[in-house]
């Protein structure tokens, strides 16, 4: 029999090969990326991009703070596109567990269930790719006590101490996807929202930029439509479908998108659309709405205005045009929500809902009135009851 | 969109006034006085109409809020914990109702026990902003999700009547 102590001495031992046999495998960290094309230099083919005329400095890559928001099916395939790409610091927030039934998705694998998203992911990625500084966030962004943590990394963890370049929402729910936005309002960070629909068939990426284009407040979620009526959508027993296919062509865009942002290629989409069915794709632009309900949407809005714009090429003629030609896909605007900050949808999406004009709900009893009665008199009374 | 079920269950809850969340300082303990004055009131109805079937606590705060929630079923009640946090973007989004005993025991389920809301919960949410509270989170909320989703469990064995010990 062996005792504890045996038994803890072999652990350590096991461990210490365990770790010298993963150091092994991986590869060294990379001073500067060059563009040497050998079979042992793992950035050739990046910066390809800069001779083939697409990029112009692709090694400006390494400058770049990128955050991703949610480490599932979209954000954990996101990170490993930004780790392959060579991205300078990458900074993971989620508050889940790998789990079996996460396996029909991308990236995470059996063994490393149990292990926090973050925690596994991170350790893959620094695998892949040791050049990329990896900070891991293990906490829900959407609670009073982390959110303020959340906005401290957001605005002063960039490679030179200040806010982050670009913020990737891979969030799975709606609330977290509003802590986002209303702190990349309040600190003004750009950011990409995304998202699969519930039924694994159509996803969207959406370009914000605050008071520049369409905050999340703005509108009622932008959604593609599914096309699929939705009394014969069968809910019973789950709660969400997942595909790979789908989830990995939303972080596809999502990276594309945010190479282009970053290193100043193309042409970065507002809104890009999928819908798996019919492989349709549409993209459309949206302004923010004056009216918003987050009042540092509205202040950045003001922000916005008053700088001075660069000169774009002719392009703005879509408002001209009838917005619909036929309604294949089903686009229902109650004409009584419609006002005149609601923005204009493209075919092919709509608002996830419509929001009634003032007043909604007659049909309740009228607002509580606080009168002079205290907080703790309340809660006291709270407790008798 | 307002059927007359949802339409009966919101006339028995007061509405707040107040757009503010818990990171407002002074404007959320106004809310906070509102949604307490709100939940008091339903409550005190729910027992009038022989239909109590809630209670909540907070803490200091009110940004973690704690309690209990119970079904009949067969004559038996069961009883579960219901807790929840009030998010930073509240009232504009709804808190996310929590019986973490029942986490892993059905799919309507998000991880830690979060409640599986319908489709038609948010909506009806944002179009009530802030007019909407604690209460209206419960009654549109746990309340359908409790009356679906217990019997259904009750019958697979997942859960089993126990006696009140306390």
């Amino acid at each position: 029999m062996n005792t504890v102590k045996e038994l803890q001495a072999k652990l350590k031992e096991l461990e210490e090969k365990l770790t010298a046999a993963t150091q092994k495998n991986m590869r060294q960290k990379i001073e500067t990326m060059s563009s040497e094309v050998v079979d042992s230099n793992p950035y050739s083919r990046l910066m390809a991009l800069k001779r083939m005329g697409i990029v112009n400095n692709y090694e400006r890559i390494r400058d770049f703070t990128v955050a991703v928001v949610g480490v599932g099916g979209v954000g954990s395939v996101t990170a490993e596109m930004l780790t392959r790409c060579g991205i300078g610091r990458l900074i993971l927030f989620d508050y889940d567990k790998v789990e079996l039934a996460n396996m029909n998705r991308l990236f995470f694998q059996p063994h490393q269930s149990g292990l926090s998203k973050v925690e596994a992911a991170a350790e893959t990625l620094r695998n892949i790719n040791p050049d990329v500084d990896i900070h891991t966030y293990n906490y829900n962004i959407t609670t009073v006590d982390n959110f303020d943590h959340f906005t401290k990394v957001l605005t002063t963890s960039s490679l030179t101490g200040g806010p982050l370049d670009l913020v990737l929402s891979c969030v799975d729910n709606f609330e977290a996807r509003f802590t986002i936005n209303m702190a990349c309002n309040e600190f003004n960070l750009t950011w990409f929202e995304s998202g699969v629909s519930e039924n694994a068939v159509s996803g969207h990426i959406q370009y914000i930029c605050p008071g520049e284009t369409a905050c999340f407040a703005c509108a009622p979620p932008l959604i593609v439509a599914s096309n699929i009526d939705e009394k014969t959508l069968k809910r019973d027993g789950v709660c969400a479908a997942s595909l790979p296919t789908t989830m990995g062509i939303v972080a596809g865009f999502l990276v594309q998108n945010t190479l282009k942002y970053l290193l100043q290629f193309g042409q970065v989409t507002n809104y890009l659309g999928y819908n798996a069915l019919t492989d349709y794709f549409p993209t459309m632009t949206l302004k923010p709405n004056p009216g918003c309900d987050d009042s540092n949407c509205r202040l950045r809005q003001k922000e916005y205005a008053l700088k001075p714009k660069p000169e774009v090429a002719v392009e703005a003629k879509e408002d001209e045009k009838p917005i619909h030609e036929g309604n294949e896909w089903g686009i229902s605007l109650v004409s009584e929500s419609v006002e005149d900050s609601e923005p204009k949808v493209v075919e092919g999406i709509k608002l996830a809902y419509t929001l009634p004009g003032q007043s909604s709900i007659e049909e309740c009893k009228e607002a509580t009135t606080s009168n002079d009665i205290s907080l703790e008199e309340l809660m006291a009374q709270m407790k008798s009851i | 969109m307002v059927d007359e079920g949802t339409r009966k269950t919101l006339s028995n809850i007061q509405l707040l006034k107040t757009k503010a969340g818990p990171r407002d300082k002074e404007l959320w303990v106004e809310r906070l006085k509102e949604e307490y004055q709100s939940l008091i009131k339903y409550v005190q109805n729910n027992k009038e109409q022989d239909n109590d079937w809630f209670r909540l606590d907070s803490n200091k705060e009110g940004t973690r809020w704690f309690g209990k929630c119970w079904y009949i079923h067969d004559l038996l009640k069961y009883e579960f914990d219901v807790e929840f946090g009030i998010p930073v973007t509240y009232p504009s989004t709804a808190p996310e109702i929590a019986l973490p005993e029942l986490d892993g025991k059905t799919a309507k389920m998000y991880r830690g026990g979060k409640i599986c809301l319908s489709d038609h919960f948010k909506p009806l949410w944002a179009r009530n902003v802030p007019k909407f509270g604690i209460g209206h989170a419960m009654a549109l909320g746990l309340g359908p999700w409790l009356a679906v989703e217990i019997p259904d469990l009750i019958a697979k064995g997942v859960i089993t009547y126990k006696e009140k010990t306390g």
